[in-house]
């Protein structure tokens, strides 16, 4: 523990921090544009200059420099301040004077600083250089005369994303950032590169020129594009989302999002249901609450009626079902739409017990049909970062491109109860052992199997399922699931079936039933209902979220639902009413208080004790044998929802990135 | 400098260079290169394979060589390394050729001691032959490049032609090394000053005279 002395005051820091760090525990803002707290050093922008003693008498880059005893820093010397003047002013040399017509504008790192450290006027006259544009995909604009070659884009994608795709070509003074051949950067989180570029050289491509970062309301909220959980904020303006940002969250997403996440969001104004549709003569015509209500009434549900959650409805809608559906008089509920049952008894079965950060610890990890890169993008962040630890990764389930060196064992998920020697080896002498069972997994009956490794220790529960789905974990602690699945339902052939946002499921089997499609998109779930009411997306509502690993999380309202739409709970209130029997609240704060007091980890943000919900511990594995070829249910990352199907940008994604079309670019 | 760029990727391009793979002799050169390096740091040996490659180019096509994408995506591939990271290194570094160059490829130096010593007029006299900066001539002979130091200061000015250097140029030297160059000859290397035989002191030595004829003392003299 160096003590340093950062202008006049003495503080200790931690072994191994920089000069930087120190500054910055000495509660001294350190300019800077290269560096990143979760990247690696580059030094190269030397913005970051500082004067320190004992050392030779020039300024140093302190995000280099490792603080050592008895250091004596300075950052308000009149060294500091030329020398900062003197870096900002080089950089500025070929920055172009465009801030009006750039995107970046007043949330840039180089605008702020400038005012903050730089001289103010120029006195250069020469000419600027000028680089021409790099196509970067889709997702990302280039604007590259801008950049100033902090190169924190490269190493983002050399070492979190695991991609190494984007390059600085060229040296000096022609120094140019691209990808190999312009070719579009082709991974799930190629977006975070946006967040990190410090200037306007990467920016937003589908939010171009859409607004200034003044003008948008921001709302704190939960991605549900997948069971991660990522925290984000919501930014908009009137009645549209104009863009979503990762928020920091150590815990869950780190700093990073999922391109899906990031850019579904123009899906919220598309395809969206904001009229009540009814069915008659298999065509929809267009109706009123009343008469929707009154069709539902017609079709007797008491004692026979059955909801289905889709993949992204929060907690309180589906209590505000459950309730509903009990009041009548049954309990068939079911969220796992695609026919999965495997047992939901015990929580901590289902959940991913050794949490994100923790996954980063572990140090032999068994991937069961789980495609890792597509289900969970942050998850598999963290996996990268064990690797880079040390840590061993096999995958049970058919290839796919791993960002880190992992071993395939095989399509067939029966290899389970015959694991090579080595993995086993691998997983008894480890000190944290991991096992991850995706959805595949679970549909090829393989969580008993995975039940019965050892990857139990003292301090460690290496047991986690990987859920895909942002309803899921809330859905399996309200009770939403079925002995047989959603097959039981579907046996006992109700009269009514509230599908919540249920887009997923084979509605052939219900042919029966009259099928009242609660939710926000018109896409498969309204195309086979008899009845539709327009709900609202989790971007119109305030709800709760767990993710995959059981953490409550509470989103908030940013925007209200288009036209007729209403929120959820409140077309379920309505519903009851027009029912006649009662669920017990008016309000959604009464729904809240009911949901709490009925399951209260729900109302604990952060992760919630999944092992005492579950009595304390994994249930003793079953004799349910694992079989079968695993096949991974995401065949198209950009189209999994009904968001991002709705997306403009996700179907430009997938048809550019995955399926190889080559889209003209519009002029601009 | 400024006009560097790779090749462009052209079905053409592929088509020649797609198949490119060591020959006998150079993949024996190649495992011996890598096998320099320790154990996963392979990736170290991309620049003397880039050089090989370049060379071997040279060979097939009676140039210095250069390094089509096919051929810098080859080496990636023996070195199981992302190709962006090839082309970082092929892109940083004047040396390698990265768009086809003629059978000369004549270097002249243009960093200040040189410029002092006369390579402006080098230069002209480069034009004058019809060549263009960054540009082959139309017959495939000459390519010309302006580059920063390469070490020769005390001979100056100098150019690199391919891999020779000649020093001491005025523009009728280089005219006369050139002239031998097109006719086939292989001119002397070195300085084409016909008084000095390396980089001694023009005229004579200004230092340490006593010392050209016998291992004077000088001790006493201080």
């Amino acid at each position: 523990m160096p003590k340093v002395t950062v202008d006049g005051q003495e503080i200790e820091v931690p072994d191994g921090a920089t000069v930087l760090q120190a500054c910055e525990l000495a509660g001294k803002e350190i300019p800077r544009f290269c560096y990143h707290e979760r990247l690696s050093i580059a030094g190269n922008c030397r913005m970051c200059l500082v004067e320190v003693k004992p050392g030779p008498p020039k300024p140093q880059a302190s995000c280099a420099l490792p603080a050592t005893e008895g250091q004596e820093i300075r950052t308000d010397s009149l060294m500091v301040k030329t020398a900062r003047e003197g870096v900002m002013e080089f950089l500025l040399i070929n920055h172009p004077l465009d801030c009006p017509i750039c995107d970046q504008g007043g949330e840039c790192d180089l605008q702020d600083q400038s005012v903050a450290y730089g001289r103010g006027a120029t006195r250069y006259h020469e000419n600027k250089r000028a680089v021409t544009e790099k196509y970067m995909g889709p997702l990302i604009k280039t604007v590259m005369t801008r950049c100033i070659h902090c190169t924190r884009c490269v190493r983002f994608s050399e070492e979190i994303a695991g991609v190494d795709e984007i390059g600085a070509l060229y040296r000096g003074e022609q120094m140019q950032i691209t990808t190999y051949l312009e070719q579009a950067a082709k991974h799930e989180l190629s977006a975070n590169v946006i967040d990190l570029c410090p200037v306007g050289a990467l920016t937003s491509r589908p939010y171009a020129f859409e607004a200034r970062p003044w003008e948008l309301k921001k709302t704190l909220s939960i991605d549900v594009s997948d069971a991660v959980g990522a925290n984000i904020r919501l930014d908009s303006r009137g009645r549209e989302v104009l863009r979503a940002l990762p928020r920091i969250n150590d815990d869950v997403n780190e700093e990073w999002l999922s391109d899906k996440g990031r850019y579904m969001v123009d899906g919220l104004t598309r395809r969206r249901l904001d009229k009540v549709w009814i069915r008659s003569k298999c065509k929809l015509q267009a109706a009123s609450w009343e008469d929707a209500f009154k069709a539902i009434a017609k079709a007797k549900p008491k004692g026979s009626v059955a909801a289905i959650a889709g993949d992204l409805v929060d907690c309180e809608t589906m209590f505000a079902a459950k309730k509903l559906v009990n009041a009548l008089g049954s309990d068939l509920l079911e969220g796992r739409q695609t026919g999965m049952r495997y047992p939901a008894g015990n929580l901590a079965a289902v959940n991913f017990n050794s949490t994100f950060a923790g996954i980063e610890t572990a140090d032999a990890i068994l991937i069961v049909g789980s495609m890792v890169r597509w289900e969970a993008p942050l998850v598999n962040v963290r996996l990268r970062k064990a690797v880079k630890r040390g840590a061993k990764v096999f995958v049970v389930g058919p290839r796919w491109e791993t960002t880190y060196p992992a071993e395939f064992l095989g399509d067939d998920a029966g290899v389970l109860h015959d694991l090579p020697a080595h993995v086993t080896e691998a997983l008894e002498k480890a000190e944290r052992p991991a096992v991850i069972v995706g959805g595949a997994g679970l549909a090829a009956g393989a969580l008993d199997a995975a039940l019965a490794l050892p990857v139990q220790r003292d301090g460690w529960n290496g047991f986690n399922v990987l859920h895909m789905a942002a309803s899921r974990m809330g859905g399996l602690m309200l009770g939403y699931a079925q002995e047989g699945g959603i097959a039981d339902i579907a046996k006992s052939a109700p009269k009514v079936v509230l599908a919540l946002g249920a887009d997923e499921v084979d509605w052939s089997q219900f042919d029966g039933s009259l099928k009242v499609y609660i939710g926000h998109h018109g896409d498969k779930g309204a195309h086979a209902a008899d009845i539709i009411l327009p709900a609202a997306a989790y971007s119109e509502k305030d709800g709760t979220y767990v993710n995959t690993e059981g953490r409550v999380q509470f989103a908030e309202k940013a925007v209200f639902a288009p036209g007729d739409a209403r929120e959820d709970w409140t077309i379920l209130r309505a519903l009851a009413d027009a029912l006649g029997v009662t669920v017990g609240f008016d309000s959604f704060a009464e729904l809240q208080a009911a949901m709490i007091a009925e399951v209260p980890a729900l109302g604990v943000e952060g992760l919630a004790d999944v092992m005492s919900l579950s009595g304390g511990a994994l249930p003793k594995p079953g004799k349910g044998r694992a079989s079968g070829r695993i096949a991974y249910p995401i065949k198209d990352f950009y189209l999994t929802n009904p968001i991002a199907r709705a997306s403009v940008v996700m179907q430009h994604c997938s048809a550019e990135l995955l399926h190889g079309e080559t889209l003209a670019e519009a002029a601009e | 400098m400024a006009d560097r760029a790779p090749a462009p990727d052209t079905p053409e391009l592929r088509e020649r260079w797609g198949k490119f793979a060591w020959t006998a002799e150079n993949a024996q050169r190649a495992k011996e290169i890598v096998a320099r390096y320790p154990e996963g740091r392979q990736r170290s040996a991309v620049m003397p394979l880039l050089d090989l490659a370049q060379r071997q180019v040279g060979a097939e096509t009676n140039t210095q060589g250069w390094l089509p994408l096919p051929v810098m995506e080859f080496v990636a591939q023996e070195l199981d390394m992302p190709v962006i990271r090839v082309l970082e290194v092929a892109t940083f570094y004047t040396m390698y050729n990265i768009a086809p160059v003629g059978r000369f490829h004549v270097q002249v130096c243009g960093t200040t001691p040189c410029m002092l010593r006369g390579s402006d007029a080098i230069l002209d006299a480069c034009y004058k032959r019809g060549m263009k900066k960054g540009h082959t001539t139309d017959d495939g002979l000459w390519t010309l490049t302006e580059v920063e130091c390469m070490g020769n200061c005390a001979s100056a000015p100098m150019v690199q032609i391919n891999d020779g250097n000649y020093e001491d140029l005025t523009p009728e030297r280089l005219d006369k090394v050139l002239d031998a160059l097109e006719r086939g000859e292989t001119p002397k290397e070195g300085t084409q000053d016909p008084e000095r035989h390396t980089v001694e002191p023009v005229g004579g030595p200004t230092t340490l005279k006593e010392m050209v004829t016998d291992n004077h003392d000088y001790r006493g003299e201080w």
